[in-house]
């Protein structure tokens, strides 16, 4: 079985890159006062197998463009998959159309020319992995007969799926800038399923990398997954509570997507953010630190320009517990009476600072409370920093675990929860662009029976 | 041929030098020996979006896509490869990629095709071309000034509307030819209120498959707007929601998502084929108290979760799931039905041609009861009012499910008293179930806002429910 199509790598920059000068010379010809482009191309290999059968074999190839055009102040977009000269006028079109509708909005525009990005540094993305379908799907079935061999009480599977993907991507803008990058992710999952007194729960592991040779060996990802499942087996419900709460680490990721949004311009010049006016104070504990590095070699987060072309750069947003900085594109910015911070797009890598437990030492140093392990739902309100949300873990006493618990609830107080952050482990969860170990909070209350 | 089947066929085929008549030969191709079932998928999409915020047009965007997913199966075993080219080069590719899952090389048997002509459940004109730019921004700007208009703690208000047309075209190796034409659209008003430096927002829409005049008719527009107004002043007020287990009355419509998380998901094919559901092995068992008939409708015209033809082809159908508490009904796609011997059921739906179907809900809704719903929030002596939720997820395996509020207030000795903040409720969806006690006479469909994930693939569903009382669920809020 072979793939078809051309490999997609850094050799079709080129040709991306002349796309792009089109495609900005034809909305300069349509009458747009000042324009962005990006366009991309991706291509992937996704399997699933599932109780050792071959389930899906999928081929992904997308490609396709996005534009934003101003006349004057005015703005308008579109996008498309859709190729060729005929796509690039009428998607033009469209969105000249839209903009010449839109309002006047002094705000808008594109980023300061001054302040596009001028070195670009090779940050070492692109590592594509050459697996035929066959050999992804041997390493997937090793993965899950792994699981399966694991414990007995392992009784079904949910899919165990290996995804490679790489693409390229080229941004440009009517001030000149111009510039792109080939990339490549892998990951390599496992869900299974595992069965005691009639009740069933399901539980997954998995690991993602930009370069293949560095996942996490199958087999390895495939017993966790099952000690993991087997783990949860008989969990229960406990009583409504005020108790400590330890945040696994890939849950605690999530605590600090929270404060990301609860920063981010958008929200601020909304004034739906319970952090609004927040420079300056301080919201976390004296020794905790949140830093963004967006220039690391092969992570997963790093990028060398945000999506309006600014040099991104590394800064904290909280030193020593204190809100060093807001998360700004230009827009926002420019509503806010400040400056970018290059993060238009988000943020690339971002850094918890942690203490030396790991999370054996701060389960005994919890003594007594949720660990949590599975949070479901939104329950997040941003204009208030309410917090509720259904979750899944390990009930502690005496420092240790003592069984699983299901269908219970945490809420609090997002201002709350950062303020009365005790710990941070050394547990820290590379799978991701935000890293942090595990994450103790003083007291939350937990709902139950 | 039928007037769908042409102009589908003339809009996605003829462009790259196709027609209905290349089909044949292109399946012939991908449905070799040891291939159980092969289909195309030809789409074709535009959509807009129009926001107003601050009180300005801020921006807009359109977009359109289309392409040809192509998928072989064989036994449990899928083969999916999709181009955004319309070609027979293309087609010839994607059919070479998807067939490798089975290692013979001899062509395959193609039936003779069978046009399906379904009921035709919305129009089929571009739904986005009933209003031209000007007054579709004109729209946003006179729903803007009219809610500034209703209170002076209003600080912000978004409008957004926006628009989707979609053509599709299905031919598979049994015999199935289908076309559809969809339209969907979606209107929402967004509001920032603030009082003594207390802010709080609100949230209301509406939409269906139908077109932008919908909203200019009955008020409707406005009425969304007035709703997120309201929803946004009542939660200025709200106390802390309790925290524990105690009895819950869910209001009707929206509520819906109860079903949705708690049953729907459960009962999709996919899982129970696997075992990996909660009901599996369950048919013609008790799983709900006897009060409980809920139903999967995607023959409801107009309704966002409506389907002519699902995206295999097959009419979208009315599906009874529980009847009297009784589970009855899982929902279908081709593949499901085929490897558990059953009927499809009209639920094969994904999100582009770029994904592979799946069993997925329509319109999902429970039957209404007897009830009169004051009575029912008379009968809860402490307990819970959710007037309107807002998303919820669930865990299909272990049965936990959540949703959370958007508006709820505090049941004290039968009267609905303090509205209380946003908090996630959870429960076990079989269990749950069986604690429904009262259902209300008062049945009514959510407003058209739904969109359900499933693998990482969304598509517009619907959800309704009369007024329920659910006696015991976990309420997680801070409260006592």
């Amino acid at each position: 079985m072979n793939q078809s199509v051309e490999a997609v790598g850094p050799a079709a920059l080129p040709a991306l890159r002349e796309q792009v000068e089109r495609i900005l010379a034809e909305a300069r010809q349509q009458g747009a006062t000042a324009c962005e482009v990006s366009v991309s191309v991706e291509q992937g290999l996704s399997t699933t197998v599932r109780k050792g059968e071959v389930e899906t074999v999928e081929f992904n190839r997308d490609e396709g463009f996005g534009i934003t055009l101003y006349v004057g102040h005015r703005k308008g977009s579109a996008s498309t998959s859709a190729t060729g000269e005929n796509a690039i006028r009428e998607t033009v079109a469209a969105a000249l159309a839209i903009a010449q509708h839109a309002s006047e909005d002094e705000y808008s525009g594109l980023a300061d020319p001054e302040k596009m990005a001028k070195d670009l540094p090779d940050l070492d993305l692109f590592h594509p992995w050459g697996i035929t379908p066959d050999e992804a799907i041997e390493k997937a079935l090793l993965c899950e007969s792994a699981a399966f061999a694991a414990n007995p009480k392992i009784t079904n599977a949910d899919g165990t799926s290996l995804n490679t993907h790489q693409g390229c991507r080229i941004y440009g803008n009517s001030h000149g800038f111009i510039g792109g990058y080939a990339s490549s992710r892998h990951s390599l999952s496992c869900v299974m399923i595992a069965e005691s007194n009639g009740h069933m729960q399901r539980d997954y592991f998995y690991d993602v990398n930009r370069v293949a040779e560095e996942l996490m060996d199958p087999a390895y990802i495939g017993q966790r997954a099952a000690e993991r499942t087997v783990s949860r087996l008989g969990a229960r419900p406990v009583p409504t509570a005020q108790v400590p709460i330890l945040f696994a680490p890939e849950l605690a990721s999530g605590l600090f997507s929270n404060f990301l949004a609860a920063i981010s311009g958008s929200n601020l010049y909304r004034k739906t953010t319970f952090l609004e006016g927040a420079l300056g104070q301080q919201l976390f504990p004296e020794w905790l630190s949140i830093d963004e590095r967006p220039l690391i070699p092969r992570a997963l987060g790093s990028a060398s320009f945000d999506s309006e072309g600014l040099a991104t750069y590394a800064k904290p947003f909280i030193d020593k517990g204190e809100l060093v900085s807001y998360l700004l594109s230009t827009y926002s910015a420019r509503k806010l009476g400040m400056q970018s911070t290059a993060n238009a797009g988000g943020v690339h890598n971002l850094f918890i600072s942690h203490g030396s437990d790991d999370q054996a030492a701060l389960i005994r140093r919890m003594g007594k409370g949720l660990l949590v392990t599975e949070l479901m739902g939104q329950g997040i309100n941003l204009v208030t920093g309410d917090y509720s949300r259904g979750a899944a873990g390990y009930w502690v006493e005496n420092g240790e675990i003592q069984f699983p618990v299901q269908e219970v609830t945490i809420a609090g107080r997002l201002q709350d929860m950062f303020r009365n952050i005790v710990a941070v482990g050394a547990d820290v969860d590379r799978r991701g662009g935000i890293r942090t170990g595990s994450v103790l909070i003083e007291s939350m209350t937990l709902a139950g029976r | 041929m039928s007037q769908y089947l042409t102009s589908v066929s003339q809009h996605l085929l003829n462009p790259g030098g196709l027609e209905i008549d290349s089909l044949p030969a292109v399946l012939h191709q991908l449905a070799g020996a040891g291939i159980d079932a092969a289909d195309l998928y030809f789409q074709s999409m535009i959509s807009e979006s129009w926001l107003l915020e601050d009180g300005i047009v801020k921006e807009g965007g359109f977009h359109m896509d289309q392409g040809v997913g192509v998928r072989a199966q064989s036994g449990e075993k899928t083969g999916f490869a999709y181009s955004n080219a319309i070609t027979l080069d293309a087609l010839s590719q994607a059919a070479q990629a998807a067939r490798s899952i089975s290692r013979s090389g001899e062509n395959g048997k193609v039936q003779v095709f069978t046009r399906i002509e379904p009921t035709r459940l919305y129009p089929n004109e571009n739904p986005l071309d009933v209003l031209s730019r000007a007054e579709k921004v004109e729209l946003l700007k006179n729903i803007d000034v009219a809610t500034r208009a209703l209170d002076p703690r209003i600080q912000q208000v978004t409008v957004s509307l926006s628009g989707v047309w979609e053509q599709v075209l299905v031919a598979a190796n049994d015999g199935t030819l289908a076309a559809d034409v969809r339209p969907l659209v979606r209107f929402n008003v967004n509001v920032v209120v603030e009082q003594n430096g207390r802010r709080e927002r609100g949230n209301n829409g509406g939409g269906g498959r139908t077109d932008y005049r919908y909203f200019l008719r009955e008020d409707r527009a406005m009425s969304y707007a007035r709703e997120a107004v309201r929803q946004a002043l009542v939660n200025l007020e709200a106390v802390a929601a309790p925290a524990g287990t105690l009895p819950v009355v869910l209001g009707s419509g929206w509520s819906g998502v109860l079903l949705h998380e708690a049953v729907g998901h459960g009962l999709e094919g996919d899982f129970n084929r696997k075992g990996s559901s909660a009901y599996s092995g369950r048919m013609n068992e008790r799983v709900a108290s006897s009060l409980c008939t809920i139903v999967d409708d995607g023959t409801i015209p107009d309704r966002r979760g409506s389907v002519s033809v699902d995206d295999e082809g097959t009419p979208g159908a009315y599906n009874v799931l529980i009847e009297n508490g009784i589970l009855k009904g899982y929902m279908q796609d081709k593949l499901n039905a085929r490897l558990m011997g059953v009927a499809r059921t009209g639920n094969g739906r994904r999100e582009s041609y770029a994904h592979l179907p799946m069993p997925r809900m329509t319109n999902t809704y429970m039957l209404a009861g007897e009830s009169d719903p004051a009575e029912i929030i008379a009968s809860v002596e402490h307990g819970l009012y959710c007037a309107s939720l807002g998303g919820g997820q669930v865990d299909i395996t272990s049965g936990k499910f959540v949703f959370t509020t958007n508006e709820a207030y505090l049941i004290e000795n039968g009267k609905v008293t303090r509205p209380v903040k946003g908090a996630t409720l959870i429960g076990n969806g079989p269990e749950v179930m069986t604690q429904v006690s009262m259902v209300g006479n008062d049945l009514s469909l959510d407003n058209g806002v739904g969109t359900c994930g499933k693998e990482g693939q969304s598509v517009p569903v619907g959800v309704g429910q009369p007024t329920l009382k659910i006696d015991a669920i976990t309420v997680g809020g801070t409260g006592a």
